[in-house]
């Protein structure tokens, strides 16, 4: 039988407020321990929440960049269950009322088409703290610097159809909470979190199967191998005459499979009621439209854009607006070298983005500027240097504090394009290998690359490899 | 709308409230009773009314953005019944 299987994702934002959500104690990462965790964190008698402007402004901006609507009247609610990292037995979140509901985000698949993923809503919420369960002799450690960090959940409609579409639809909106500049969206430190909803039916069929929810993704390999894994192990199940039971699975990334959650809260039954504590949001559309005007260029805005102004492809295109921060890099390259984008795109995305993957290190760690660069693609667009040794000079780049033209001169790697140098070189080539040329003239066309690396490989690869080409080719005419 | 025995035992749970069982018919009744009131209200015709989260008739006050706690970890543990390298310990929480 042929199986379709279904995602839906549930996406958890950090947002980067300076404060938490409800209180105004500092929400950076990495402080010691409960630090950060002020007497309304920790649920203290007494206390009362007061909400974040900034949250309200942020969860506008996204609520705008996806097309979706902003509700002006808009509640937060109690959802209750009990754990040590929730102190006060409820989490603040929403429920019935959300301040981002039915939007949609436009993703670019590999097969060059969009697709239109849904999302259902998005809501403001407080994050939990986090528990360490190592190390306390039998007992369990809570810190709760996280605990009230706001968050905001982004929940998609089941449109997507497999783990390569899940992956896309959450690379899209990686990039797109980055550019608002909403959430920084770290995996590593849990800023960007995932959820997924999978379920399996045979084709054609329009019921939904019973859906799996799958916990800890917190990479992108890791969310498309859970998700494979489950989808293969649904299927097995099925046509095995099983039923998939309505469950939590949370994926061990070392043995590469999903697995059952304790039911920590039996039912799920939450038992959501609106916060006495906080009194109705309301957003007048004044502040909707300041907030609009404060929107960046999208990626899919900067992505159109490049492709126009730089004459780029889709695809060197869409590797550049992957991130704010890496257009950037090349809007600026180019704008200092005013050579081709092309170049200065091959070489962002290829010579700069291999060595910025060896060392680990985001675009804006470069130790190479886009001025540096634009120095180096400047002499490689006057015939300075070759693209080979352009490499090199690179390479003591990213090491060195030096100027490009300096290691040029240093290293002696200016490209030979004195006629009367590469004309003597040739000859002695073609001295030193009579038999080679006489084959050539008697027909074996193919050694002519022979020649070409010959010379090469005595000049240390500086000749100017179209002068060598015509010489070459006159020299070995006879002429 | 009556409960059961077995769905006020669940609540109690779920809201970690230890009842007697000698308790629990009263329970069952008297929260029985406070369900069938709702469902009285239930019968009134709401459509055009705006459901209200709360009944004082202003919207919520925002606050800026601003760090404005400071680090009082060593009081709110003075009060903690254990705590080691700043952390608060509970019972072990993972099965």
């Amino acid at each position: 039988m042929k199986w379709e299987t279904v995602i839906g994702l549930e996406v958890h934002c950090q947002l980067t407020t300076k404060s938490k959500i409800f209180s105004g104690a500092a929400t950076a990462y990495g402080a010691a321990p409960n630090t950060q965790a002020c007497a309304i964190d920790l649920g203290m008698p007494g206390v009362l929440p007061v909400l974040n402007i900034e949250a309200v402004h942020m969860a506008i901006k996204l609520g705008l960049s996806i097309d979706a609507t902003i509700s002006p009247h808009s509640v937060f609610a109690r959802k209750n269950y009990f754990y040590p990292d929730l102190p006060k037995g409820y989490q603040i979140s929403q429920f019935e009322l959300p301040i981002v509901s039915q939007g949609h985000l436009d993703i670019d698949l590999e097969d060059g088409t969009r697709k239109r993923v849904g999302i259902t809503r998005a809501h403001l919420e407080e994050d939990a703290g986090k528990s360490m369960h190592e190390d306390f002799n039998g007992m369990s450690g809570i810190d709760l610097n996280r605990a009230g960090t706001p968050l905001i959940e982004i929940v998609s409609e089941p449109d997507m159809r497999s783990a390569k579409e899940a992956i896309v639809y959450l690379k899209s909106l990686h990039a797109l909470v980055r550019y608002l500049g909403i959430c920084d969206g770290n995996m590593q430190e849990g800023s960007f979190r995932c959820d997924a909803n999978v379920s399996v039916r045979p084709l054609g069929e329009s019921k939904l199967g019973t859906r799996c929810e799958l916990k800890n993704l917190n990479s992108f390999r890791f969310i498309e191998r859970a998700i494979n894994f489950e989808i293969a192990r649904q299927i097995e199940l099925i046509e095995g005459g099983g039923t998939v039971i309505q469950q939590t699975r949370l994926y061990d990334a070392d043995k590469n499979e999903t697995r059952p959650l304790r039911s920590k809260e039996e039912a799920n039954d939450y038992r959501y009621f609106p916060d006495p504590d906080l009194l109705p949001v309301a957003i007048e559309q004044a502040l909707i439209d300041k907030v609009r005007l404060e929107l960046p260029e999208l990626p899919q805005q900067k992505c159109e854009r490049l492709q126009k102004q730089y004459e780029l492809s889709a695809y060197d295109a869409s590797v550049l607006v992957s991130s704010r921060e890496l257009a950037d890099y090349f809007e600026a390259t180019v704008k200092q070298a005013q050579v081709s984008a092309k170049l200065a795109a091959n070489w962002i995305n290829g010579e700069l983005a291999a060595a910025l993957n060896r060392h680990n290190l985001e675009i804006t760690a470069s130790p190479i500027t886009p001025a540096q660069l634009a120095d180096l693609l400047r002499r490689i667009a006057d015939n300075t240097i070759s693209g080979k040794i352009a490499k090199s000079v690179f390479e003591i780049l990213w090491e060195s504090k030096e100027s490009v033209d300096s290691i040029i001169e240093k290293q002696g790697l200016r490209q030979v394009t004195d006629s009367s140098a590469i004309e003597k070189m040739i000859d002695d080539i073609l001295a030193a290998n009579p038999q080679h040329v006489a084959e050539y003239r008697s027909g074996k066309d193919k050694l002519f690359g022979f020649f070409v690396g010959q010379v090469m490989k005595a000049s240390g690869g500086k000749v100017n490899p179209q002068q060598l080409n015509d010489v070459l080719k006159k020299k070995l005419a006879g002429q | 709308m009556s409960l059961t025995a077995v769905e006020v035992k669940k609540i109690a749970h779920l809201a970690r409230l230890a009842i007697n069982e000698a308790d629990t018919p009263k329970y069952v009744s008297e929260l029985s009773t406070i369900l069938d009131f709702v469902a009285q209200m239930d019968k009134v015709d709401t459509g055009s009314i705006l459901p209200m989260a709360h009944p004082l008739d202003v919207t919520q006050r925002l606050r800026a953005d601003e760090v404005t706690e400071p680090n009082q970890r060593e009081l709110f543990q003075s009060i903690a019944p254990s705590v080691e390298s700043g952390l608060y310990l509970v019972p072990q929480v993972i099965e």
